[in-house]
Order: structure tokens, then C-alpha cells, then sequence
């Protein structure tokens, strides 16, 4: 890699950030940084920013001033190497996204296959594994429409994870699912985590951000309002705006 | 057999002489009427294979980043679609063919390198391909934008998201519509005979101005041709059809 990013450098770094879709303002100067191997979670009410944050990290939304910097890649560069940058970063999304013309194996090998040039063979062996790992052998040759939004959402992040990304982002990937189904894909995530993958996850399960998560930010209105570990976030808020928005959901 | 189907035919055009079908027993009108189909047939597929090309190209390239390229599709479009194809043809043949090089066989004749057929295939093939362009775009709408932002986020190109992607959803949304316009095409490619194409239409129509009996049997021949034609067009496209099918695609 051509960059001069250091271990002991945050993985990704996110320095006041703005952003606008015409005149309106979504981002208003947000700055975290995420350490390799940490998981952090973004909550806070609809249309405060946090998925529009996490789309500027791989570039699916361009930023109007600030910088981010994954693994050293400046995202915020006309001349930004976009397949550089996103082969450093996974997405997940909440409505899953997988190619519905293509089997579970299919969609997971595609990308290793065509973009990484990866050996077929090596691809279908790895496509294999990573659906194993996320507990869904047997549905290699079952296309999207015949699996249910838990599995579709793990074939999703196994999709991810097969061109082995630095950082995952998680975009309220289980906002669409059944009640049943959110914890086999938030399982998953848990798994993922303790296996040291950074992790940045936009979510409203609070449960499972205070379990899983190392640090919490808390926007509103395309600002961080209040952030911290999870223990002193969820029982010590400061800010009024925090206090609100955890009165009304926990 | 053969004997027999033609002596019947003959028989019919003595006994009731309005129904002359004289190309079921003369071989030489025969051949005319065989050679007229086959012409047919291969103007139809010709047209039909660059024609779904052209319309995959100009939907891809509408897409594109450069106005230019834009505004070029548009304008071939709009131009192609709102003119009638017969003006188009003779249009390609008469005014357009003025100005394509030729070359002499033997020092004394002159043959333009694109001939009568050349000049249909291609003048159809655009006709029917602005169509195509415009079909294959409603199918590319008709793909969310998020599994194209998915694709992104893999790193995939704009062209490889086109490729593996975008097409082969748009493409199975597009077939009802493409199928249309296919059926079409065949029926247009009868044009050619404006400009003396030896297809179906133009060699039935030369056998009934030399034999006037023959003018019922080869209208009726000619409609015959063409369902069956169109017939085969559009099982062949529904079978197609089923084939690509996938569960959950194209259901909701």
C-alpha cells in the first residue's frame, strides 16, 4: 500500500466533516477516529446524519470540506483511487443489496473473482468458508428471493468480508428484519467483532451497542453531540439532547 | 408426395383460377418464393442481432459521464424513432449510398461496397435499435439504485457494475418489450423492397405481377409466412424468457 499509515495511527479518521445535499446541511463538522480492532457505534434520531456519515467513509457520498482517511487514503480527493479505498472497507446495508440474479455463492464470489482477479477455484473455496462462517451451509445455490432477510443479510456481510476488508461499516442492517432474524445477523456481527475486525455499525438496537460496542457516538443534527464508552454513555449522559433520546428508547 | 402436393396445387388452379398457387408447382417460381424467405430470414436475424446491440451500446452509453455522448444517443434516437422507417431507408439507400466508395470487378462496372442489402440492414438495424435503447433503458430504471451502490461498495467499476449487474436485471425486465419491438422488425424488414431487396414480400409480389392469377394465393401465402415467422420469433422468445428466470426476480 502506498500510504504511509502506521498501526498506531487510527484506522479511520474522520476530521470536521461537511456535508450538504443542495442547501441542506447534514454534516456540521463531525471528527472520531477508529483504532484498528475497535467497534464503535453511531446512534442518534432519523436525518441526524449517521448513515450519510458512514456512505462518505467509502466514498458512496462525496464530502464538501473535512477529511477522512482510511488506513492513510484520503477519501476527500478528486484524484481518490476509489477501488484502493474500497477494498479497505466492507458495507452492509439495511436492505441487504445482495444481486438477486446471482446464487449465495455466486454473490459472494464476484467481487473476489472480477475485481481482485482471485483464482475461481480459490474464490468458490473461500465463498464456501466465509458462508460457514456465517452458519448458512447449505444455500450456496439458493438465489436471494428464496432466503429469508436474516439470510440474505448474512450472505450480505459475507459478501463483504470475502475481499477482505480493514474496516466494516453496518448501515441499521437489521432495521428491516423480523424480530426472529436480528439476533442470527446481530450474532454474526458479534462474531466478526471478537475476531478483532474494526467495526463501525450505525444502529438503533441499544442493547446490542452497549454489549458489543467500545465506544458510542451520539449525533444529532450533523453534529456528535456526546460520545463515550458504553458504560458511561448509557448511564451517564450529560447532554440534555442525549438524556431525551435515551429516555424515549430505553 | 412432392409429385402429388404439386399436382394438387395445379389441379386447384385449373378447376378455380383466382387461386393460382404457382409457386407450389412451377420449381422455378419456387425458387423465387423459397429464396424470397430466406432472404427474409436472414434480414430478419441480422437486423435482430445489431439491433439488440446497438440498443445494449446506446443504453450504456446514455449513462455516460461526457453530454456529448448523451446528447449523440438522444439525438440518434429521437431521429430514428420519429421519422418513418421507409424514409430512412430510402433515405440511406438513395441519398447516403451517392457517397460510399466502389469498386470495379472487371474495369467496367461500378459496385457500391455497401449493396441494396447492406444498406437495409443497416438502416433497419438502427430503426429498430433506437427503439431497443429506450427499452433497455426502462429495464436499467427499473433497477434499484442500491444494488448498483452494493456493487460500488465492492469495488466494482461503473462498466464491470454494467456488465455483471445492471444489464442482466435490466435484461429480464426489458424482454416483454424487446420482444415487441422484435416482432416488429421482422414485419419492417418487408420494406427492403423499396429498394429492390429480393425478400419475401418483393419476390411474391414479382410472381403475382407476372402471373396475375396468383395474386390471392400469394397474398394469402405471404400472411401465412409471416405468422409463422413471428410465430417462431416469439416462442422462441418466451422459452428464453423462462430460462431466465430466478426466483424473486421480477415478481413484485
Amino acid at each position: 500500500m502506498s500510504t504511509d499509515w502506521t498501526p498506531d495511527q487510527p484506522l479511520v479518521s474522520i476530521q470536521n466533516v461537511h456535508k450538504s445535499f443542495g442547501d441542506l446541511e447534514v454534516l456540521k463538522g463531525v471528527s472520531l477516529d477508529v483504532r484498528q480492532g475497535e467497534v464503535i457505534c453511531i446512534i442518534g434520531p432519523s436525518g441526524s446524519g449517521k448513515s450519510t456519515l458512514i456512505r462518505c467513509i467509502n466514498a458512496l457520498n462525496d464530502i464538501q470540506s473535512g477529511s477522512i482517511k482510511v488506513r492513510g487514503i484520503e477519501v476527500n480527493d478528486k484524484s481518490l483511487d476509489k477501488l484502493q479505498l474500497r477494498k479497505n472497507v466492507g458495507m452492509v446495508f439495511q436492505q441487504y443489496n445482495l444481486f438477486p440474479h446471482k446464487t449465495a455463492l455466486q454473490n459472494i464470489m464476484m467481487a473476489p473473482v472480477k475485481v481482485l482477479k482471485m483464482d475461481r477455484q480459490d474464490a468458490m473455496e473461500k465463498a464456501r468458508a466465509l458462508l460457514k462462517k456465517v452458519r448458512l451451509e447449505g444455500k450456496e445455490d439458493s438465489y436471494p428471493g428464496e432466503l429469508s432477510g436474516g439470510q440474505q443479510q448474512r450472505v450480505a456481510i459475507a459478501r463483504s468480508l470475502a475481499m477482505n476488508p480493514q474496516v466494516m461499516l453496518f448501515d441499521e442492517v437489521t432495521a428491516a428484519l423480523d424480530p426472529e432474524t436480528v439476533k442470527e445477523v446481530l450474532t454474526t456481527i458479534k462474531d466478526l467483532a471478537a475476531e478483532g475486525m474494526t467495526c463501525i455499525l450505525v444502529t438503533h438496537e441499544m442493547g446490542f451497542a452497549r454489549e458489543i460496542a467500545d465506544h458510542i457516538y451520539f449525533t444529532d443534527r450533523g453534529v456528535i453531540i456526546e460520545h463515550g464508552p458504553p458504560a458511561t454513555f448509557f448511564d451517564q449522559a450529560t447532554d440534555p439532547r442525549t438524556q431525551e433520546f435515551l429516555g424515549q428508547i430505553l | 408426395m412432392v409429385q402429388s402436393i404439386q399436382n394438387w396445387f395445379q389441379q386447384l388452379a385449373e378447376t378455380h383460377t383466382k387461386w393460382n398457387f404457382i409457386f407450389f408447382y412451377d420449381p422455378v417460381q419456387w425458387e423465387r418464393f423459397v429464396s424470397g424467405l430466406w432472404m427474409t430470414i436472414k434480414l430478419s436475424f441480422i437486423c435482430l442481432i445489431l439491433s439488440v446491440i446497438i440498443g445494449i451500446v446506446g443504453a450504456w452509453a446514455q449513462g455516460a459521464k461526457n453530454p456529448f455522448v448523451r446528447w449523440f444517443v438522444q439525438g440518434y434516437i429521437q431521429f430514428f424513432r420519429n421519422t418513418p422507417p421507409l424514409v430512412q431507408l430510402l433515405f440511406f439507400y438513395f441519398a447516403l449510398g451517392q457517397f460510399t466508395p466502389t469498386y470495379s470487378p472487371d474495369g467496367w462496372l461500378e459496385i457500391p461496397i455497401i449493396s441494396n442489402v447492406g444498406w437495409a440492414i443497416i438502416s433497419l438495424s438502427f430503426f429498430a435499435g433506437a427503439f431497443n435503447v429506450e427499452i433497455f433503458r426502462a429495464g436499467i430504471e427499473a433497477v434499484p439504485e442500491s444494488t448498483t451502490e452494493a456493487s460500488e461498495a465492492l469495488g466494482f467499476s461503473r462498466l464491470q457494475t454494467y456488465m455483471y449487474t445492471v444489464f442482466p436485471l435490466a435484461f429480464r425486465v426489458s424482454l416483454p418489450a424487446l420482444n415487441n419491438n422484435l416482432v416488429n422488425l421482422v414485419k419492417t424488414t418487408t420494406q427492403a423492397m423499396a429498394i429492390a431487396v429480393p425478400e419475401l414480400l418483393y419476390e411474391m409480389v414479382s410472381i403475382y405481377n407476372d402471373y396475375s392469377t396468383a395474386q390471392n394465393a400469394s397474398m394469402l401465402v405471404l400472411f401465412i409466412s409471416y405468422i409463422v415467422l413471428v410465430g417462431i420469433l416469439v416462442l422462441a422468445m418466451s422459452r428464453w424468457e423462462k430460462a431466465l428466470q430466478i426466483p424473486g426476480v421480477g415478481e413484485a
